[in-house]
């Protein structure tokens, strides 16, 4: 067996059994690995209806045959769950060292059952696995745990853990690891909590087993080439990091603002990645094996700390009306320490503003700093108190379409299943508003992300108002996605590399002979699979939608005035390409043509 | 007729965020050589924050928004 160690740990945390079990090969070559595999694995053994708070919920944490080889970014690991936030499959990637250092200790993945009476951590030493007591971390902030468990284990020791956000069960809770890579999105960390598990740590001696080293050479040295004479993976991200984006989105006229009541933001440069790089970059701080290294670490006030993504500028940033870049650094700051998903957590906020500047949430509500478009001070203070549910942070805890609904205006939560929309404004940009609508995680850009051909040009330009064809492309990258996350690389090598690419660096590792056409084919079938568990969980078909405001609505001024989104026209041809019913369902034929039956 | 251009990431080394160009009805690569820029360099061009041509004729009011290879997020 090459690319996977061929063995897992299935951990009961209610009993504290641990088991070393088998991986059928069969079952990782079709699923892959990482979002595939843990998939499969959460169809198999939980009810899709469960309670994403149950112990019967499991917890998969789930690696690729990539992870922890000599390829360009293979570092990534998955963790899949049911999420709290949307009800769907949750899947959600991050990068650093932690998912290689699992590999290293002997594992493709973990599977976390029941849930612990009391606080625990879990120490991982190649074959060595313990149950600790977490007493003494339980409440602390993700550098603070992982310094003292570093302390304890070693500091080569890589540490994932919750924060008090994930404790305390918010439903926009993550997943960190080293301190500032997040398993962010769809609520993964409020999981975790609700089984008293706050951290996993991990250390390791082995190697992956590799089945062609000299071919796995060879890939690697052409993929590698490939990505440093891109000029997206050779110069932008290296440069500015994702930052970048804010003044290109910004100046296509599709960058959300006052919680998307707005799609331009004239100020928007004093939060851009160019200022952040003159003012505030320290280094750049790159995952396991990356030579893109988009990550930024910056100093603020003599204080050094991780550097926030574009989406994150974006949602405490604009978003909220605010263009303060020192204040919304020191927001993703606390994110990350209180370990909380930046896209849903300032978006979150947004949308509470937007309550407060309709007066549904009154003045006397807000104990604090008042939560109003533009108050830069306002952001710290609620990421706080809504890590902690303290007064109203307890509803902003609970995501903005909760939030909303509260108040009457579930309308309000620019949300796609109940999970908040990333920085593009899809009633300017056509086909990124069918892939919000169809995502299987809910409102997400990296499930297929196609700004990429209808902003940025790659693999070439599409025109962004247009609808012809962009259902194909939206079908196309949510496939070579979901066979790239399953792979153990990092999504952003797509800018670069083509489904050959990735044919070839699996096959070398892995021993397979995968085509471009079957790494496609394997990403369709995890995309039907995340589709059948959201059906069986009771997501009907007709949450495939956008939020009433983005289909009405048009964007009142700035160069994208009068678009809303077309997502009616769309989504026909999209069942079709994709082989479902008018209604969105799999048909039994392609789920039997996918191996899925 | 003056043209407003918008430069980005490494486009504002040496020429700073934004710079005005005067020229008689000028197609678009005309501005971008008067100020040093040449097509290949250009990754993403927009007119009016909409998709534009290099061969495209300009007319007064409009404004360019150029940038390098840059990424995404």
């Amino acid at each position: 067996m090459y690319g996977y160690h061929g063995k897992y740990l299935r951990i009961n945390l209610k009993t504290q059994e641990v088991k070393v079990e088998t991986l059928d090969l069969e079952t990782a070559k079709k699923f892959i690995g990482g979002r595939g595999l843990g998939t499969k694995f959460m169809m198999d053994e939980v009810d899709p209806k469960v309670d994403a708070f149950s112990p019967e919920n499991k917890l998969m944490v789930v690696t690729g045959p990539l992870t922890g080889t000599a390829t360009p970014t293979g570092g990534r690991y998955m963790v899949v769950t049911k999420s709290p936030l949307t009800g769907t499959i949750a899947s959600s990637n991050s990068g650093g060292f932690f998912g290689a250092e699992l590999k290293f200790a002997g594992y493709d993945m973990i599977i976390f059952e029941d849930k612990s009476d009391t606080p625990v951590y879990i120490n991982i030493v190649d074959d060595k696995v313990e149950f600790k007591s977490a007493d003494h971390l339980w409440g602390k902030l993700v550098g603070q745990v992982t310094d003292e468990l570093q302390a304890e284990h070693g500091e080569k020791a890589r540490v994932m853990t919750i924060g008090p956000a994930g404790e305390k069960l918010s439903r926009l809770a993550a997943i960190m690891n080293e301190k500032d890579r997040a398993a962010g999105r769809s609520g993964v960390g409020a999981v975790m909590g609700s089984k008293n598990l706050k951290a996993v740590v991990v250390k390791g001696s082995n190697k992956v087993p590799i089945y062609d080293e000299a071919a796995l050479k060879a890939v690697f040295k052409e993929s590698l080439k490939k990505i440093r004479e891109n000029g997206v993976t050779g110069e932008g991200l290296p440069t500015y990091g994702t930052a970048v984006l804010v003044n290109i989105i910004n100046e296509n006229g599709v960058y959300p603002t006052n919680n998307f009541q707005l799609a331009y933001d004239e100020n928007a440069d004093d939060i851009s990645g160019e200022t952040m790089a003159s003012d505030y970059l320290k280094r750049k701080n790159p995952c396991f094996r990356c030579p893109i290294a988009c990550g930024r670490w910056v100093e603020v006030d003599g204080v050094e700390m991780a550097g926030p993504e574009y989406e994150t500028l974006w949602a405490f940033g604009s978003d909220c009306g605010i263009t303060d870049l020192k204040e919304v650094l020191l927001a993703n700051n606390e994110c990350n320490e209180l370990g909380l998903d930046t896209i849903s957590a300032g978006t979150t906020l947004a949308a509470a503003m937007e309550l407060r500047q309709l007066d549904l949430v009154k003045a006397e509500e807000i104990e604090g700093e008042p939560l109003e478009f533009g108050n830069a001070k306002s952001i710290v203070e609620w990421t706080k108190k809504m890590a902690y549910r303290e007064g109203f942070g307890d509803k902003l805890a609970e995501g903005s379409y909760r939030l909303c609904e509260m108040y009457g205006r579930p309308d309000l939560s620019m949300s796609v299943k109940k999970q908040e929309l990333p920085a593009y404004d899809p009633r300017g940009i056509q086909g990124q508003g069918l892939q919000y609508a169809t995502s299987n995680r809910g409102g997400c850009h990296v499930r297929g992300y196609l700004i990429s051909p209808e902003i940025l040009g790659l693999p070439e330009k599409l025109d962004k108002n247009a609808l012809d064809g962009k259902a194909f492309w939206a079908k196309a990258f949510q496939d070579l996605t979901a066979a790239i996350d399953s792979s153990g690389l990092c999504l952003f090598t797509s800018f670069a590399l083509g489904a050959d690419d990735y044919a070839a660096l699996i096959n070398a590792v892995c021993g397979t002979d995968h085509t471009g056409d079957t790494v496609f084919a394997a990403g369709e079938r995890i995309w039907n699979i995340e589709k059948m568990f959201n059906l069986e969980s009771g997501i009907a078909p007709s949450e495939d939608k956008l939020p009433r405001r983005l289909l009405e609505d048009g964007i009142p001024e700035g160069p994208s005035k009068g678009s809303v989104n077309q997502l009616d026209k769309l989504l026909p041809e999209y069942y079709e390409l994709r082989g479902w019913t008018t209604g969105g369902i799999p048909t039994d034929e392609r789920l039997d043509e996918l191996g899925l039956k | 007729m003056m043209i407003e251009v918008r430069l980005f990431a490494t486009f504002r080394n040496n020429r700073g965020k934004k710079v005005y160009v005067e020229l008689d009805h000028p197609r678009v690569e005309d501005v971008l050589q008067s100020i040093g820029i040449e097509n290949d360099e250009v990754a993403i061009l927009l007119v009016n924050g909409q998709d534009g041509r290099f061969d495209q004729e300009l007319v007064e009011g409009d404004y360019l928004s150029v940038f390098p290879p840059v990424g995404g997020g």
